[in-house]
């Protein structure tokens, strides 16, 4: 069969003097980051920030705070993913006319595998994974998540594979089999390097975490809900935060299984996807794409529940359609199953199986129809505040709409023969996720910021951002939707002399993506500069945006206990009602509060599990084994410790509460 | 007088905390509910592969079946134990639910035994998980029903020591539910690789 690795020792596993890359890009960036690290490390001890950020922070499970570790984790990881989308395009308009670009093949290969698993694993996934950990909670009146000892677990485990994968940058190299990893390629056969092992392993890593902060969320929203708070009053956000997370857990263990398999495939020579043996690399197609269809509607369904609040609050009104919206949200969740098949309808399945899926896949178009008409709706004849959270929005409508109609097209399988492994397939799905889980994202940002941070972010810089952005996004991604009615593939690396006519296209595609890179420096700014003049920016109402949900009723930011009385609910946007009804603050009569503990337990597991990945990928079973025996003794050792609650003490809510009731006092004197 | 009213109509002023572990079986069971799916790719795995002997041994040839169900009755006797131990548990018998609780583990053990044994005894004659897609099937099917029952017995000897230390609380009652929800629910997927993989791969 397939000799194993020439060089193995059990002392070190597959790791040798030749796992540190030696291009010089690569080393460029491993000393940077090597150098930014220990500067990171410096001022942190200088400052005296290690307890502090242990203690409030690493081992913290307020859902809030580990909502914006979440974010903080997506954004650090979208400037990598961004870095490697911008190699691509510098790499395709380079390599023309004979040059060979910048890029080796075996580099290039490594750089768009990585740019999408990273884009949608560990940017993608952390960022709605923490809007919904940061908002559900505080829209449903609750005061933690059901499982906070889980959140925290949840988050370190995504942030390991997070590691894992940065790590492959530096010591070894990524699969170079494209996002999906598909066999006979990802097989041991034609990937003998830790390359796909990097990709099984941090996946798992990660996905241990999705899974269980799914569960997580799911019981959230169903036990703790404020009383009266039926499920047809929770805002559309939550609603599609439920749906989301019952796709998460409904799909997440497939990939685990697949994962698995593959693994097993690549380190024990099972035969689940070879070529031989009675493997079906079919099966792993079928598979993983039962994973991803799902998967794209986890990240978009939740961006469009920030879409509706958005929509609403900057028109002052209710949402439009609140029902058909809620009922488009679930039946886009259940059609999102039967459509996976459209991934591939080039493989052979026959006409039958290719015109169901065909059709599935058209259907699915029309729930996701009724919410843009929800949105135009709400709009229409709205007071409509052209903040930047809506200017986001209005980029999304119009945006996501083509991209939509591309998908549709490329629904009917006759067109896709002629569309499959296109760059116009790579058009239409950035089209959809920039158009609309990135803008979406970029919209919560600017309208849950003044909540999380108690300032607004500046809008002169978020502007620039966004007229860097939207037009760079289309002027990236037009030429490419052009070239793949010419027939350009995906994945090109270099073009040979009859492409040469072509080259104008990817010039002006690498020019969209530089507008990005403004739009995402200029965000960088927009943070930067808000946080120096954050007491001008301040907003002391708790309530900038004139909000219609929970959220909004409590102080920017909130106190950890979030709601000092457990809010009761008697219509869809509860806040709005209150504020309709003229409800006074409860200012006395305080209780002790009850709380979950911070917990040291949950980053030393994560910590344990990478370090686990890390040896099954160079394959140093030792260190695996002691791994595995550290997670299960940690594990047991924590169920010993019973106490993990705690009071928050009635004087401690009723001060919080004080300083709260005179800051109010305090806006309305000003106003008056 | 009126705004008073309103407060006390939209603020909880006299509320009580969730109990502890108020979402504990239902987040639990959504996640068997994962982990069900974990199986149901694995028998939709075993179901697409099954047939693809590569030319190597079929089930028929390799199968024993008197000792598969002896192994099956070992499972669901553990089973029943596990559910004679939450009866004493409802009854506030500490020294009945351990027993029981040890008898289960017993039974457990037995089971695993038996399944390494066969798998052992699959990898001498030359059928390990290598040979075809069928026994790579086969193995990790069975084989991930295994290691959930070894994590089983870990947690139930954790669970001893619990109950032993701190008696029948409130946490350790409801972990017991837990476990006891993790059993049977290994023990319906048992059922479903003895039905699916034995039975009706002989009769291929």
């Amino acid at each position: 069969m397939i000799p194993t690795h020439s060089h193995w020792t059990p002392l070190l596993g597959r790791l040798g003097p030749d796992a540190i890359p030696t291009e010089p890009i690569v080393l460029a960036t491993f000393a940077a980051v090597t150098l930014g690290g220990i500067a990171l490390v410096g001022a942190l001890t200088y400052f005296r920030l290690w307890s502090y950020l242990w203690k409030e922070w690493f081992t913290s499970v307020d859902h809030k705070k580990i909502g914006i570790m979440y974010m903080v984790l997506g954004l650090i990881m979208f400037l990598r993913g961004f870095a490697d989308a911008i190699m691509i395009r510098s790499q395709q308009a380079l390599g023309f006319g004979g040059s060979d670009g910048y890029l080796n093949s075996h580099h290039f290969d490594q750089v768009f595998t990585a740019h999408g698993v990273i884009m949608i694993f560990f940017v993608a996934m952390p960022f709605v994974t923490g809007l919904m950990n940061y908002v559900v909670p505080l829209q449903i009146g609750a005061r933690d998540v059901s499982f906070p000892f889980l959140n925290n677990f949840s988050f370190w485990m995504t942030a390991g594979g997070a590691v894992l994968v940065m790590l492959s940058l530096f010591v070894g190299e990524f699969a170079r089999t494209g996002w999906l990893a598909y066999p006979p390629l990802s097989e041991l056969a034609y990937s003998p390097d830790v390359g796909v092992d990097y990709y099984v392993w941090s996946l798992q890593v990660a996905g241990v975490g999705t899974t269980l902060s799914g569960v997580n969320l799911i019981a959230t929203i169903i036990k703790l809900r404020a009383p009266g708070m039926t499920m047809m009053r929770m805002p559309v956000f939550t609603w599609t935060a439920l749906v989301t997370n019952i796709l998460i857990v409904a799909v997440f263990p497939v990939l685990t299984v697949v994962l698995a398999l593959l693994g097993l495939d690549r380190v024990f020579h099972t035969n689940f996807f070879t070529n031989d043996f009675g493997g079906s690399p079919m099966l792993y197609v079928n598979l993983i794409w039962i994973w991803g269809h799902p998967e794209v509607y986890i990240l978009v369904l939740p961006v469009f529940g920030v879409y509706s609040e958005i929509v609403s609050t900057f028109c002052s009104k209710r949402l439009f359609g609140y029902t058909s919206m809620v009922y488009a949200t679930c039946v886009i969740g259940i059609l999102s199953y039967s459509v996976w098949l459209h991934h591939f309808f080039t493989m052979g399945s026959g006409a039958s199986v290719n015109s169901f899926f065909g059709i599935t896949t058209m259907v699915i178009s029309i729930p996701t129809g009724a919410k843009l008409f929800n949105w135009l709706f709400t709009m229409f004849r709205g007071r409509i505040r052209f903040e930047l959270p809506m200017m986001w929005t209005v980029a999304f409508m119009l945006t996501f709409t083509i991209g939509g109609m591309t998908g549709v097209m490329m629904a009917v399988p006759a067109a896709d023969f002629v569309l499959h492994n296109s760059v116009f397939l790579i058009a239409h799905f950035h089209n959809v996720i920039i158009g609309g889980v990135v803008w979406g994202v970029f919209a919560a940002i600017n309208y849950w910021w003044p909540k999380a941070f108690g300032f607004k972010l500046n809008e002169f810089w978020g502007k620039v951002s966004f007229w860097c952005w939207v037009p760079g996004f289309w002027i990236a991604f037009t030429p490419l939707y052009m070239l793949g009615f010419m027939g350009v593939t995906r994945r090109m690396r270099v073009f040979d002399a009859s492409f040469d006519a072509m080259r104008i296209y990817y010039w002006v595609a690498l020019f969209g993506a530089l507008l990005i890179a403004a739009g995402i420096g200029a965000m960088l700014i927009q943070f930067a500069v808000s946080i120096w003049k954050r007491e001008e920016y301040k907003d002391e109402s708790g309530d900038i945006w004139g909000g219609r949900t929970l959220e909004w009723a409590t102080s920017s930011p909130p106190p950890e206990y979030n709601f000092a009385f457990t809010p009761k609910i008697h219509d869809i946007d509860a806040w709005a009602d209150m504020k309709a009804k003229g409800v006074a603050r409860p200012v006395d009569g305080f209780q002790d509060i009850y709380m979950p503990q911070g917990t040291w337990a949950g980053i030393v597991l994560a910590g344990l599990s990478t370090v686990c990945g890390f040896a099954l990928i160079w394959q140093v079973w030792w260190l695996a084994v002691v791994m595995l025996v550290g997670i299960v003794g940690t594990a047991i050792f924590h169920t010993f410790n019973y106490n993990r609650t705690f009071y928050i003490k009635a004087d401690h809510v009723a001060e919080v509460e004080a300083a709260r009731t005179a800051q109010l006092a305090a806006l309305e004197k000003g106003a008056a | 007088m009126a705004s008073t009213n309103l407060t006390e109509q939209y603020y909880d002023l006299h509320e009580h905390a969730h109990p502890d572990g108020y979402s504990t079986t239902l987040g639990f069971w959504i996640y068997l509910m994962s982990d069900c799916l974990i199986f149901g790719m694995l028998f939709a795995t075993f179901a697409v592969l099954g047939g693809n002997y590569a030319g190597g041994p079929a089930p028929k040839d390799l199968f024993e079946l008197p000792l598969v169900a002896v192994n099956t009755s070992l499972l669901l006797f553990s089973s029943i134990t596990y559910g004679f131990a939450m009866i004493a548990m409802q009854n506030g018998s500490k020294k009945g639910l351990i027993g029981w609780l040890i008898l289960t583990l017993c039974f457990g053990l037995g089971f695993l035994s038996i399944e390494l044994f066969e798998f052992h005894n699959l990898i001498e004659e030359g059928a390990g998980p290598q040979r075809s897609a069928f026994l790579s099937a086969f193995f990790t099917l069975v084989g991930t029903h295994g290691l959930h029952v070894t994590f089983g017995s870990i947690w139930l000897v954790t669970l001893l020591f619990q109950v032993g230390k701190h008696g029948l609380t409130e946490a350790n009652k409801r972990r017991l539910s837990c476990l006891s929800l993790f059993w049977h629910f290994l023990d319906v997927v048992w059922i479903g690789v003895f039905t699916f993989v034995y039975l009706m791969g002989v009769l291929r």
